[in-house]
C-alpha cells in the first residue's frame, strides 16, 4: 500500500558561498523517510547535519538550499513562505540536537521552557501548558517531574537535560523527529537510555525518526535503514540488520577500521583509504 | 623487577570542607615496563584525575605514587617530565594557536637544553608520518588527526619512557583514530613504551590494552585482563553493564540497566 | 630552508602572493609573513580601516618627511606676517607671531607622535606584566595587584597630571608620565581577563609538562594571546591621549613655548578666534582627524585581531 512518504528529498544542494570560494555541503542526495528509523551516519565533513537542518530551512545564509523535490507529506518545504514553515517546524517536524547545554534556555526554568514551547503551538492556558509538560517528563522516564519543572538547565546531568530536550521537542507531537547526534555528549549507559526512551515514543505514536550520527555501530543497532554520507553524497543506502553485507567501499572500510572486543588485538586496524574516485559517486 | 608505574591509595579532592569533591578515592594499581594499561569509565569515574594528578598537573592528593620506583612529592622537576609525558584529549585545545609546529616542538628541546633541534624535530615529525611540508604551519592550518599526531610527536621529543593517553581519539573521526591507534601501538613498540590509556569506550581500550581497570565514581571497580573481558568473563555488575552497553543498541538489555549509584 | 632560495619567486609579484599564501611555509620568517599578509587582506576588506590606517600612515610620513614637507621650522618668528589668512604663500594662514601653521602643524606631528608613542611604549608592558602575573598566579598576589590597580584607575588623568606637573615642573615629559600612570590600569584588567580565560587551556598545561618555567610560559604562551586585545585598546585609546595631551598644552603643562604642539597652538589661538579662526580651528582640526583615524584603525583591528574570529 503506497503511503506518501512522510519526507521525500531529491536532488538536494546545500552551498555555502565563503571568502574562500564555494563550498558544497551537500551534493545532490535524494532518500524517503517513513514512520520509520532512518540513521544518517558520515564522518565530520559529510554533510549530514547540514541535511538535517536543510529539511527544516534553518540552513543560515550565506548557505543556499536547492533541491528537486523536497516534501513533507506531499507539501513542498523549499517553496513554502516562511510563515507556514514556522507553522511546520516544531509542530509537523521537530529537531533535537546534541548539547542540550546549548540548546536550552539557561535562564528560564525548565517548566517554562516546556510550557512555552507548548503553547507557541496550541492556544491553552499556562496550566494546561505546565500539565502537559508534567506528563511529558513522565513519558521521559523523568522520575520527580515537579522538581526537575522547577529547575534551571545546569541543575541537571546530561542525559537528564537530554531527555528534557525530548520532552520538550515532542509535546506538539510532531509526525517527523530529525535527531542530531543527540547522544553523542553522553556517557554510553545513558547515551541507550536516552536512545530506549525514543525508540518507544517513536514507536508509540508512529513517528518518523532521522537519527543522524557519526557512531556507525550505534546507528547500525538502534535504526531500521542507514545511509551513509560521504563529501556531501550518499555513498549507500542499506537496511541496518543487513550492514555487514554492506557492498561499498567506503562503508566496508568504515566497518573495518571499528576496533572491536571480539577481535585480536594484536593485529593494527585496517586503515581507510579514501579513493578520490568516490567524490564523483553517490546515490 | 620494581613496576615502571605504582599508584596506593590515591585520594583526590578538590575544593575543602564540607563540599569537598573526592574525584578519587583509594586507587591502587600497578603497571609493569613496556605494558599497556587501560582505565576506563564514564564521565566523573575519576580516571582523568588519576593520570593529571600521576602527572603533576593535580597537586593536591595523598596516597603513594612511584614511577620507575622513585616515589613521587607534590611537585614534579624536569626530570620528571623527560620520563613521564602526556597526550591531551582535545586536538584542537592542546596545542598553542600563535605557535607553529616548529615553535611547539621546539620548545622541550630548549626548555631541557638538549641541543640539536633541527634533527630531532625533523625525526619526530617523521615518526609520526608528518611530513616537512608540516613543519611551520599554524594548528588552524591542520587536520583534527594531524594536530593529534603533532601532540603525539611533542610527547616524543623528550624520549619519555611512559606517556599517558587521555582520551586520545574521542574527538577523532573513526577513520582517523584508526590511523592514530595504529601510530600509537608503532610507537610504543618501537621504543618499549609504558602507556596508560584512559578511555570512555571500551573497545578502544580493548584493543589497545593489556590490561583493564574499570572506575566509577572514584573507585576502581575491577581490574581485568582484555583476555577475561572478551571471554566476557567480568565479576562486577557495572563492568558488566559496561561492556554490553559497548556492543551497540539493544532494547531488552537497556530495560535491565542499573544506575550505580553513590557507593558513599 | 633559508629565506634567499625563494628570491627568485619574490621578485615575480604572483611569486610573492603565493609564497606568502602557501599552505606549506619552509621557514619561520615565512609563516609569519603569510599570517601577517592575510590580517593585511582581511584589513583591506573594511574601507572604514582602510581610512583610519591612511590617516595614521599619513600622520607617520608627516612626521618623518617633516624638513621635507615644510618652508620653516615653524618656530621662529616673523612679525611682519602676524595673523595672514590662508593664501598660496601660507596654506594655513599665519598665528600671532608670524608663524607658518601648516608648518607648524606638521611639526607637530612629531610631537604628537612622540607622546603617543612614549605613552604606548610604558603602558602596554606594565599592563601586560602586572595583568597576565595577577591572572596566572591567582591568589594573594592577585589581590594585591589589582587593588594597586584599581588605585590608579580612580585617578581623574588631568587633576593627577596638573599634581605631577606642578610638583616636578612642565614639560613633554611630565605630561607623558602623568598620562601613561592614569592609563595603564585598564591594560592590566584586559591582560589579566585574557590570562584567567586560557590559564586552564590544555596548551598551557601541556607546557607545564614539559617543564617550562612559570616565566617561560608567561612570556611564551600567555603574553602573545593577550597581545592582540591590548593593542586593539590601545589604538582606541589613543584618541583620549592625544586630547589629554592637548588638554595639557591648553593649560601650559605640556609642551612648552615656542614648541609647536597642537594643544598650546588651540590655546594662544583662542584670543583670535572670532577674527583669525584658522589659527586656533585648524590645530583642533588636526587634533579631531588623528584621533578620528586611530579609532577607525582600532575597531578594524579589533575585527581582525579577534581571535575567536580568526583560529579555529
Amino acid at each position: 500500500m503506497p503511503e506518501t512518504p512522510l519526507i521525500a528529498v531529491e536532488d538536494l544542494h546545500v552551498d555555502f558561498a565563503t571568502p574562500k570560494g564555494l563550498v558544497e555541503a551537500v551534493r545532490g542526495i535524494g532518500f524517503t523517510l517513513g514512520r520509520e528509523k532512518l540513521g544518517i551516519v558520515g564522518e565530520s565533513g559529510s554533510g549530514k547535519s547540514v541535511t538535517g537542518r536543510a529539511i527544516l530551512r534553518l540552513v543560515p545564509p550565506p548557505g543556499r538550499v536547492r533541491a528537486k523535490r523536497l516534501e513533507f507529506e506531499g507539501r513542498d518545504l523549499a517553496g513554502m513562505s516562511e510563515q507556514d514553515m514556522r507553522r511546520i517546524r516544531g509542530r509537523r517536524i521537530s529537531m533535537v540536537m546534541q548539547d542540550p547545554k546549548y540548546s536550552l534556555n539557561p535562564v528560564m526554568t525548565i517548566g517554562k521552557q516546556i510550557a512555552e514551547a507548548y503553547r507557541v503551538h496550541a492556544q491553552v492556558a499556562q496550566r494546561e501548558a505546565m500539565r502537559r509538560a508534567r506528563t511529558m517528563l513522565e513519558a521521559v522516564r523523568i522520575r520527580d517531574p515537579e522538581r526537575v519543572l522547577q529547575a534551571y538547565p545546569h541543575e541537571l546531568s546530561g542525559g537528564m537535560g537530554q531527555r528534557v530536550m525530548i520532552a520538550m521537542m515532542l509535546i506538539p507531537e510532531p509526525d517527523v523527529l530529525i535527531a542530531d547526534e543527540p547522544t553523542s555528549a553522553l556517557d554510553v549507559t545513558v547515551q541507550l537510555q536516552v536512545l530506549a526512551i525514543l525508540d518507544d515514543l517513536v514507536t508509540e505514536r508512529g513517528m518518523g525518526l532521522i537519527f543522524i550520527s557519526h557512531d556507525l555501530n550505534l546507528v547500525a543497532s538502534f535504526c531500521d535503514r542507514v545511509l551513509i554520507m560521504y563529501a556531501g553524497r550518499i555513498m549507500e543506502i542499506c537496511d541496518a540488520k543487513r550492514l555487514d553485507e554492506a557492498r561499498h567501499p567506503y562503508t566496508r572500510g568504515l566497518l573495518n577500521c571499528l576496533p572491536r572486543i571480539d577481535a585480536a588485538g594484536a593485529e593494527d586496524l585496517p586503515v581507510l583509504r579514501r579513493d578520490p574516485a568516490w567524490l564523483e559517486q553517490g546515490l | 623487577m620494581t613496576d615502571m608505574i605504582e599508584v596506593e591509595g590515591l585520594d583526590v579532592a578538590f575544593g575543602r570542607g564540607k563540599h569537598a569533591v573526592r574525584a578519587a578515592r583509594d586507587v591502587s594499581f600497578r603497571v609493569a615496563e613496556g605494558e599497556s594499561f587501560g582505565l576506563v569509565g564514564e564521565s566523573g569515574s575519576g580516571k582523568s584525575t588519576v593520570v593529571r594528578a600521576l602527572c603533576g598537573l593535580n597537586p593536591t592528593w595523598t596516597g603513594r605514587m612511584a614511577i620507575a620506583g622513585q616515589p613521587l612529592a607534590a611537585r614534579r622537576d624536569k626530570a620528571f617530565y623527560k620520563l613521564v609525558q602526556m597526550v591531551f584529549q582535545d586536538p584542537y585545545g592542546s596545542l598553542h594557536p600563535r605557535h607553529t609546529v616548529d615553535r611547539i616542538l621546539s620548545e622541550p628541546i630548549a626548555i631541557h637544553g638538549l641541543g640539536d633541534a633541527e634533527r630531532r624535530v625533523t625525526r619526530a615529525l617523521e615518526e609520526v608520518g608528518l611530513g616537512p611540508t608540516f613543519r611551520f604551519r599554524f594548528p588552524h592550518q591542520l587536520s583534527g588527526g594531524q594536530r593529534q599526531r603533532v601532540a603525539v610527536a611533542r610527547a616524543l621529543i623528550l624520549e619519555p619512557r611512559v606517556i599517558l593517553l587521555d582520551e586520545p581519539t574521542s574527538a577523532l573521526d573513526v577513520s582517523i583514530q584508526a590511523e592514530v591507534l595504529n601510530l600509537l601501538r608503532r610507537i610504543k613498540r618501537e621504543r618499549n613504551l609504558t602507556y596508560i590509556l584512559v578511555s570512555h569506550n571500551l573497545t578502544v581500550v580493548a584493543h589497545m590494552c593489556g590490561r583493564i581497570a574499570v572506575m566509577n565514581r572514584g573507585r576502581i571497580v575491577e581490574e581485568l585482563s582484555v583476555v577475561q573481558l572478551r571471554e566476557r568473563e567480568p565479576t562486577q555488575d557495572y563492568t558488566r553493564q559496561l561492556l554490553t552497553a559497548s556492543l551497540g543498541y539493544d532494547r531488552e538489555a537497556i530495560a535491565r540497566f542499573v544506575d550505580f549509584a553513590e557507593a558513599g | 630552508m633559508s629565506l634567499f632560495t625563494r628570491s627568485a619567486t619574490i621578485v615575480n609579484p604572483q611569486g610573492l602572493r603565493a609564497w606568502l599564501l602557501s599552505d606549506a611555509p619552509g621557514s619561520a620568517f615565512q609563516a609569519r609573513c603569510g599570517r601577517w599578509y592575510l590580517m593585511w587582506l582581511a584589513l583591506k576588506r573594511n574601507p572604514l580601516a582602510c581610512i583610519g590606517l591612511f590617516i595614521v600612515v599619513g600622520l607617520l610620513l608627516m612626521a618623518i618627511f617633516a624638513p621635507w614637507l615644510t618652508t620653516t621650522n615653524g618656530i621662529e618668528q616673523v612679525l611682519l606676517d602676524r595673523l595672514l589668512p590662508p593664501s598660496a604663500a601660507h596654506w594655513f594662514g599665519t598665528d600671532e607671531l608670524g608663524r607658518d601653521i601648516y608648518d607648524r602643524i606638521v611639526w607637530g606631528a612629531r610631537i604628537t607622535l612622540y607622546i603617543v608613542g612614549l605613552v604606548g611604549v610604558i603602558v602596554v608592558p606594565v599592563g601586560l606584566v602586572v595583568g597576565t602575573v595577577a591572572g596566572y598566579l591567582g591568589g594573594a598576589i592577585d589581590a594585591v595587584l589589582m587593588r594597586i590597580t584599581d588605585i590608579f584607575l580612580a585617578f581623574p588623568r588631568l587633576i593627577l597630571a596638573l599634581a605631577f606637573v606642578s610638583a616636578l615642573g612642565p614639560g613633554i615629559e611630565n605630561a607623558v608620565l602623568a598620562i601613561a600612570l592614569t592609563t595603564w590600569s585598564p591594560y592590566a584588567r584586559i591582560a589579566r581577563a585574557e590570562t584567567i580565560t586560557i590559564r586552564d587551556s590544555e596548551y598551557i598545561m601541556a607546557a607545564r609538562l614539559q617543564g617550562a618555567s612559570r616565566l617561560r610560559i608567561l612570556y611564551g604562551h600567555v603574553v602573545p594571546l593577550c597581545l592582540s586585545s591590548v593593542i586593539i585598546r590601545l589604538t582606541l585609546d589613543m584618541a583620549g591621549i592625544i586630547l589629554t595631551a592637548a588638554g595639557l598644552g591648553f593649560l601650559g603643562l605640556g609642551a612648552q613655548p615656542p614648541l609647536p604642539e597642537w594643544g598650546a597652538m588651540i590655546s594662544t589661538g583662542r584670543q583670535f578666534l572670532l577674527d583669525q579662526w584658522w589659527v586656533a580651528t585648524v590645530p583642533g582640526l588636526a587634533i579631531f582627524a588623528v584621533s578620528l583615524g586611530f579609532n577607525l584603525l582600532g575597531d578594524g583591528l579589533r575585527d581582525v585581531l579577534d581571535p575567536k574570529s580568526r583560529d579555529s
